[in-house]
């Protein structure tokens, strides 16, 4: 018996392999130096994550299947693993001064954190692409690990520990229904490859019992990974008490990867059986938007209102998946990046405030912003008006495509769900914008506020307007991009389309 | 021109965070003046007796939505138009006068706010027109909650939530509009004239028409959806008020007659009755709360209840003489209501209080003053001779001929109007003054933003012709979308007759 190995396309695969190439060069790096660690490590990731950026854009327009059909090029993919690359570059800034990558006392940890940054953003590459159930886990795998190490980086913080214990428990837990749903599936389809699977369940040869079943698992499983309620319970905790900048990072990138995996394994692999899950999902939404938007109301830390701001936007998400319609996927893919420039926008101010004050990241520390720190309070302002739909921004944008393709799809009702929705989170958001510019500013917490992670009195405090410039920037080009989209959003959805046409074929 | 109309007080307001502080107010006075031209000469431009729009801008804006970016002025939003651009110039001059702190934020939300309002005006696209309609909220509930008084947060948090539910089902039931009817249309479209040109079936015009229906009475706000007005109105600064009150209720009205009557003929019809009732309920309640509050702003906001209650019937007699006079009254009570505002305002410098039961005697030294806020109260009571009267006059025509009894207890509204507003200027200017109030004559800042208000409600009074008859092709050929089979009975036609 000889192996033939695949034929490989090696342009194709270039953004896994510049991004695989960049990992190894910055660890390798980080053990050579230690004074500079910071600079050259950061150097080499940005370096890494701008070549993927470029080889994806130069690999745009192309669609094959590469690695003998495991993974699919495609533009849905490569706009998924841009929107984790563009979340991780600003993530990088984000975590320079954090205590998780420069511990007080010890050796700054920079390498290990980017490293580790850059295998999930590696694994978020792939499980966009993938198109073969045992790369779709795999990569799975690659991108989650490395984040329940993440969550728990900053070590001596009991909080960051149990947010990566909680993570690493609940997310193994998604993985192992995930594993076993995908079983059922390849007992019942006898293939792993999701064009086998889509003919089989085209042709009606498969038992019926074995695909619901894996369905639902599978439906469960990835419901965990993108805090889908009622498998959300995770969410606000590990939000709240893995480092901020990891937070940011999670929020966003990891959505983006597990919904276009998620559209991809539903809308084609399970394509022919859509009357069957397409209730489970829209039911799902509605659920998802109900407990995150209620959840959120009364919610004083501001990680903890994104966590759970963060399930009723999946839950508006995934209407775009119920859908099941290129209008759907369009509109997914337009809402996944401007949900990241606006999450961005508004986890990067509460970083900066998080070391500036001693109020953690309690809604307090955001107080009288808009006085004292006119740069700072725009970019949150902006973040929370998109996240709440208002008009003018992207946010308004990409819940009037998800409305539209939820009302050509004929499910008007879903579109009346994300209004109602909408209608709840505006009383949270609005609370943080209300306390940006119409409540004075704080004053200075106990040492010990809240139990807030990040109040540690041994912090030294950043001073005003010095060390906050590489995040501002980001933050400013975050915000500026929510209301440049919302008002003239033909480039985005442009780019959307093309995602989303990608997968049109095989609707 | 409608272009620059629109977007010269965004420009204005986003060049007060670069003016140096000194020149702030200038920049944003000069903002609003320039609209306020700008206004004129549209109204100049105007051609008299055509029904269709003047001045259409026509750009594609989302082209995968079919959403255009389509302006256009007709008789309906010509003088809503001036109104707005009036009412902005006087209360940005108001404000100069009063220099709120942070001022670069206020007078950048300022003339957000007049764009936004400006755009819901002109905009002949329904997504264009829900967006607008939507983003004026943001400046005014950034107004309130960063200038206003007591309880300011919450009470513009309930304002914002409140308006939302109705405008955010408003944007479904727009999409639902715009996908049901692609079937007709051949393509995506949310332009007002495709809409139009292919009605829905009846059983959906009746669904989406209660959504939208439902956006522009909390807009209005109608009685039972007015909870957010007491709160707000209280906690409002009063320039802001004056504002939100004359201009922003209007947009909602503006809306029936620029959306559900011609979109959703059927509906319109099927639903006539249920509108003529809140509005007659709306015109009841609004009058009865308003001479039982003591709280001077809550009895010009109840009775603004009762003015658009006016406006309401007016609108849904489905007449020509009716809608003709809901758009007078709605520039009317926008003018008066204005006024009362900015006069509350004054009011409240001489006397330090609100409470009419404390309120007295202010006319003693200030005879200007109190002829102004005489003016404005005749106005407010639609007094024979004023152009209110002919509003409601006609608004009263067309119930008539439309559903007799609803014209009938409307009229109850007429006579209730008087008691009220005569109570509001006889409590505050006449009798003794009172120990902490201190009579003073208006100034001569103050006077040259109430006059104009003023003479322009005598200008009507003198001239209504002005706006009836620019209106008058525009609003016929709205309700003639409604009954396109009957005969109607005009004033013109009785006139002609006798």
């Amino acid at each position: 018996m000889t192996f033939t190995a695949p034929h490989i396309d090696y342009a194709g695969i270039s953004p896994v392999i510049a991004l695989t190439v960049g990992i190894c060069a910055v660890l390798i790096g980080g053990v050579f130096t230690s004074r500079h660690q910071r600079l050259v490590v950061s150097a080499l990731s940005l370096t890494t994550l701008g070549a993927a950026a470029g080889l994806s854009i130069w690999q745009w327009g192309n669609q094959e299947d590469l690695v003998a059909g495991a993974l699919r090029l495609d533009e849905l993919g490569l706009s998924a693993s841009l929107i984790a690359i563009f979340a991780a570059a600003v993530c990088i800034p984000l975590s320079w001064r954090d205590p998780a990558a420069e511990p007080e006392g010890t050796e700054p940890r920079h390498t290990e954190f980017q490293a580790l940054l850059l295998s999930s953003v590696l694994g978020m590459t792939l499980l966009a692409q993938a198109q073969n159930l045992i790369a779709f886990f795999v990569a799975l795998e690659l991108l989650s690990v490395p984040l329940y190490v993440l969550c728990g980086s900053a070590r001596r913080r009991e909080r960051s520990l149990e947010s990566g214990l909680k993570y690493l428990i609940v997310g193994s837990l998604g993985s192992a229904t995930l594993l076993y749903g995908l079983a059922l599936i390849y007992g019942a389809a006898g293939s792993t490859d999701f064009g086998s699977i889509d003919q089989v369940l085209t042709n009606g040869n498969a038992s019926d019992s074995l695909v619901l079943m894996g369905v639902a698992l599978i439906a469960t499983g990835l419901a965990f990974k993108i805090s889908i309620a009622p498998f959300h319970q995770w969410t606000p905790d590990v939000y709240q008490g893995a480092p901020t900048p990891v937070t940011a990072f999670m929020a966003v990138a990891t959505k983006a990867a597990a919904f276009v995996a998620l559209v991809r394994l539903f809308d084609f692999a399970l394509g022919s059986i859509v009357d069957d899950w397409q209730p489970a999902l829209s039911v799902l939404a509605i659920i998802s938007i109900a407990v995150g938007n209620i959840g959120a109301l009364g919610q004083d830390s501001l990680k903890r209102l994104m966590g759970y701001s963060g399930v009723a936007q999946a839950g508006y998400m995934l209407v775009g998946v119920a859908a099941a319609s290129e209008v759907g996927v369009n509109a997914l893919v337009f809402y996944l990046a401007a949900y990241t420039l606006m999450n961005l926008a508004a986890f990067a101010v509460i970083v900066i405030r998080e070391r500036e004050t001693g109020w953690g990241d309690d809604i307090k520390s955001v107080q009288g912003l808009g006085r004292e720190r006119p740069e700072l309070a725009w970019p949150l302002t902006i973040s929370m008006l998109a996240l709440a739909g208002l008009p003018a921004t992207a946010g308004f944008m990409g819940k009037l495509f998800l409305i539209e393709a939820a009302v050509d799809a004929e499910h008007t009702y879903l579109g009346v769900a994300i209004a109602i929705g909408t209608m709840i989170s505006l009383a949270y958001y609005l609370r943080v914008v209300a306390a940006v510019w119409m409540r004075p500013e704080a004053e200075p917490a106990p040492a010990m506020a809240g139990g807030s992670p990040e109040a540690d009195p041994r912090e030294a405090r950043a001073p005003r307007g010095t060390r906050c410039l590489a995040i501002l920037v980001p933050a400013a080009i975050c915000a500026a991009a929510t209301v440049f989209f919302g008002v003239i959003p033909s480039p985005l959805v442009d780019w959307a389309n093309h995602a989303g046409g990608a997968l049109a074929p095989f609707l | 021109m409608i272009q620059v109309l629109i977007w010269l007080p965004l420009a204005a307001g986003l060049l007060c965070f670069l003016a140096p502080r000194r020149v702030v107010p200038l920049v944003a006075l000069l903002g609003t003046l320039g609209t306020l031209g700008l206004a004129v000469a549209v109204l100049a431009d105007f051609q008299t007796g055509t029904a269709g729009l003047q001045q259409t801008v026509n750009e594609s804006w989302i082209p995968d939505l079919g959403v255009r970016y389509e302006l256009g002025v007709d008789g309906i939003s010509l003088f809503l138009l001036l109104l707005t651009a009036l009412l902005w110039a006087g209360a940005t001059g108001f404000s100069i006068f009063r220099m709120p702190e942070r001022r670069r934020i206020y007078f950048f939300m300022l003339g957000l706010a007049e764009t936004a309002v400006l755009g819901a005006f002109l905009a002949q696209d329904l997504l264009l027109f829900v967006l607008f309609f939507d983003l004026m909220l943001v400046p005014f509930w950034f107004l309130i909650g960063t200038f206003g008084g007591e309880n300011r947060v919450a009470a513009t948090t309930k304002l914002i939530v409140y308006t939302l539910v109705g405008s955010l089902l408003m944007l479904v039931a727009a999409i639902a509009t715009a996908v049901l009817a692609s079937g007709d249309v051949g393509h995506l479209s949310f332009s007002l004239a495709d809409l139009r040109a292919n009605p829905l079936a009846a059983g959906s015009q009746y669904w989406i028409f209660c959504f939208f229906a439902a956006a522009f009475l909390i807009k209005m706000p109608a009685v039972l959806v007015h909870g957010w007005l007491p709160d707000a109105y209280r906690a409002a600064p009063l320039p802001v008020l004056a504002l939100f009150s004359a201009v922003l209720s209007k947009v909602a009205a503006y809306g029936f007659l620029r959306i559900v009557l011609p979109v959703f003929p059927q509906a319109t019809v099927h639903f006539q009755e249920l509108l003529l009732a809140i509005g007659v309920a709306g015109i009841l309640y609004g009058s009865v709360m308003a001479f039982t509050q003591t709280n001077v702003r809550l009895i010009a906001g109840y009775s603004s209840i009762a003015q658009l209650g006016f406006i309401t019937i007016g609108i849904f007699s489905l007449r020509p003489d009716g809608a003709d006079g809901a758009v007078l009254q709605m520039v009317n009570h926008g003018l008066v209501v204005g006024g009362i505002f900015l006069i509350i305002a004054l009011l409240w410098e001489r006397s330090g209080t609100e409470d009419l039961t404390r309120l007295s005697g202010l006319a003693t030294r200030a005879p200007v003053l109190a002829a102004l806020f005489l003016v404005i109260t005749l106005g407010n009571l639609a007094m024979p001779g004023t152009a209110n009267f002919i509003g409601e006059f006609y608004i009263l025509i067309g119930v008539f001929q439309a559903k007799i009894v609803y014209a009938f207890v409307a009229s109850i509204g007429v006579a209730l109007a008087a008691y009220y507003a005569i109570r509001l200027f006889q409590r505050t200017m006449h009798n003794r003054p009172t120990e902490n109030a201190d009579s003073r004559e208006i100034g001569l800042r103050d006077a040259v933003v109430i006059a104009p208000l003023v003479a322009c409600i005598v200008g009507l009074a003198l001239y209504p012709g002005l706006i009836l008859g620019r209106a008058d092709s525009s609003v016929e050929a709205t309700t003639a979308a409604v009954h396109p089979e009957r005969n109607v009975i005009t004033v013109e036609g009785l006139r002609a007759q006798r």
